[in-house]
């Protein structure tokens, strides 16, 4: 946002009032683009400028929060992410091999359609995405009260068979909006798997983001990142699965361990340097004697040294 | 302005300054609401004549000047720049002087500086202001934080005295960040700003500095224990909500 500066006292440009509208939106917590976009537009008073920002911003916000949406006549949950993404506003379910049409800006989806074969991995791809989806699917379900997973093939998607490389992408995501209590949150993991046919092996490398907000009388947010890297030898589609998972729950549950440890370091430590409990004497600072603390000054003052 | 407000309950607080400047040059006809409402990082210039550093704000601002406490002195230098009279002055200078005690036994760091002027009740307004840099390069004794900031921010309106009392207002804020960052834990980021308020009416024979401290004290623990406790608390809980913790999870999944 560096044109702010140059604008000082002069009209902002369309330009530039759709960048600030853009950053107030994709700063936005958690579950809550919808109240900064209200917000936003009551600011901006510019309701062409607002659309266009509303248009470019959502997409980018709806993909990198990785929201999930539900499909119209129950077919579950669609996530929106840029591994899914067939075009800016249809994104891949491969576990109903379903596309689901969006409306960003609405967050919803609007109609679904069969997938075609193009949009779909080859048979051999299938079997090991499918199976480490089903595989997620009983961790994901223990771990995360309101988790949502997905498992998408982000190259070699064609390949048919054994001696080629390809890579999935695991994506789980699991949001809680409780505006009523003043607090919303987000876990997000993203899991790239490597199946590297030449080494037989497969890496693993994992970001992890949580995001909290806490609002009632104030403002307060966590923002915690996490990568991590792993890998595993390359075997059958079902083992893979299994020691694909493995590794998943093993290192978010460190993580969660890691996180859970920041906390109970706070009072003792972390929030200790910005600024203590009790002063450094233990007890609270002696108002009704604070002559000792300017005594000095009345010295120089009196024996004229001061200045 | 209300949509103003609401969006900076809502952006994270250790962007607070990018979103007020967003707004001021969205909206410079509520500039004055906009800067006197959002309160902003504290910002610090150094007193050419003591050395000292002193911390910036409204209070001490004239045109695009700031008034040292140190050496009562305008920054870049100001001709008629409105300054105390003599007598608040004085409590001014002794403010700062015990105020410096204060902060470095409950901060062992930081920067501090107290703003005093009349206002048109007969009594006056005092700003007491702490800014510690807590991070491993800044003050952090303890060596803990990639980045830690912590502004205090106590403006307090004293009343006129009646009958050997007087009333106090006082506001604090307080903004703060920290980050811890290491290799098993990643990037842990809190940042918060919270204000509150407290309002009493005091015998001032123990003296004007003795209550205003008394209450600063009070309320600064206050903010820092519902925090530490509240607020930092509950995003802990949305964590937990989340992804509930590995003990609960492992009783019903046996390791396989």
């Amino acid at each position: 946002m560096a044109e702010e500066d140059e604008t000082q006292g002069s009209e902002l440009s369309d330009k530039q009032k759709r960048e600030i509208a853009k950053w107030f939106l994709l700063n936005s917590p958690a579950g809550e683009i919808q109240y900064v976009a209200r917000d936003v537009r009551s600011v901006l008073n510019d309701d062409n400028v607002y659309n266009t920002a509303v248009s470019e911003a959502f997409p980018l916000y709806n993909k990198s929060h990785l929201i999930c949406l539900k499909m119209p006549d129950r077919s579950g949950d669609v996530l929106i992410t840029p591994f899914s993404e067939i075009n800016e506003n249809e994104y891949l379910d491969p576990r109903t091999a379903q596309v689901a049409r969006v409306d960003h800006v609405e967050q919803v989806c609007t109609e679904v359609r069969p997938a075609s074969d193009e949009e779909l991995p080859s048979p051999y791809i299938e079997d090991y995405r499918c199976v480490l989806d089903a595989e997620l699917m009983k961790y994901v379900g223990e771990a995360y009260p309101k988790g949502v997973h997905s498992v998408y093939c982000v190259r070699g998607k064609d390949v048919e068979e054994p001696g080629s490389d390809f890579e999935l992408v695991v994506v789980i995501s699991a949001a809680r909006h409780s505006p009523q209590n003043f607090c919303n949150g987000s876990w997000r993991s993203i899991w790239n798997v490597e199946f590297k046919d030449d080494l037989q092996i497969v890496d693993v490398r994992g970001r992890i983001q949580v995001g909290a907000h806490y609002f009632e009388e104030g403002n307060v947010q966590l923002d915690a990142k996490h990568e991590c890297k792993d890998s595993t030898i390359f075997q059958s589609a079902d083992d893979s699965a299994i020691s694909l998972t493995n590794i998943i729950r093993h290192h978010e549950t460190e993580y969660l361990a890691a996180l859970q440890a920041s906390y109970s370091n706070l009072p003792d430590s972390t929030f200790k340097d910005l600024r203590r409990k009790l002063p450094v004497t233990r007890t609270l600072f002696p108002w009704h004697n604070t002559m000792q603390f300017s005594l000095t000054r009345d010295i120089t003052k009196e024996l004229g040294i001061g200045k | 302005m209300e949509a103003a407000m609401g969006l900076m309950r809502r952006i994270p607080p250790n962007q607070t300054e990018t979103a007020l400047s967003a707004l001021l040059s969205l909206m410079p006809e509520h500039s004055s609401d906009l800067l006197s409402q959002v309160d902003q990082p504290l910002q610090v210039l150094c007193d050419v004549d003591s050395g000292k550093e002193f911390i910036l704000c409204e209070y001490n601002r004239d045109a695009d000047s700031y008034r040292s406490p140190w050496s009562n002195k305008y920054h870049p230098p100001l001709e008629d720049g409105p300054c105390p009279s003599l007598e608040l002055r004085k409590l001014e200078i002794e403010a700062n002087e015990v105020f410096t005690v204060y902060r470095d036994q409950y901060y062992e760091g930081g920067i501090s500086s107290v703003y005093m002027w009349e206002d048109e009740n007969e009594g006056f307004v005092a700003c007491f202001l702490i800014k510690k840099d807590g991070s491993k390069s800044g003050h952090g004794r303890r060596g803990y934080l990639q980045e830690g900031a912590w502004d205090a921010i106590h403006v307090i309106e004293v009343g006129p005295e009646e009958e050997g009392m007087a009333h106090y207002c006082l506001t604090s804020t307080v903004m703060l960040s920290l980050t811890t960052n290491n290799e098993s834990s990643g990037t842990f980021n809190l940042s918060g700003s919270i204000r509150r308020q407290m309002n009493t009416d005091l015998s001032v024979a123990d003296g004007h500095l003795c209550n205003m401290g008394k209450m600063i004290e009070e309320l600064e623990g206050k903010l820092r224990n519902s925090l530490d406790q509240v607020y930092f608390g509950k995003t802990k809980e949305m964590v937990c909500t989340l992804r509930p913790p590995a003990e609960l999870v492992e009783m019903r999944l046996p390791d396989s």
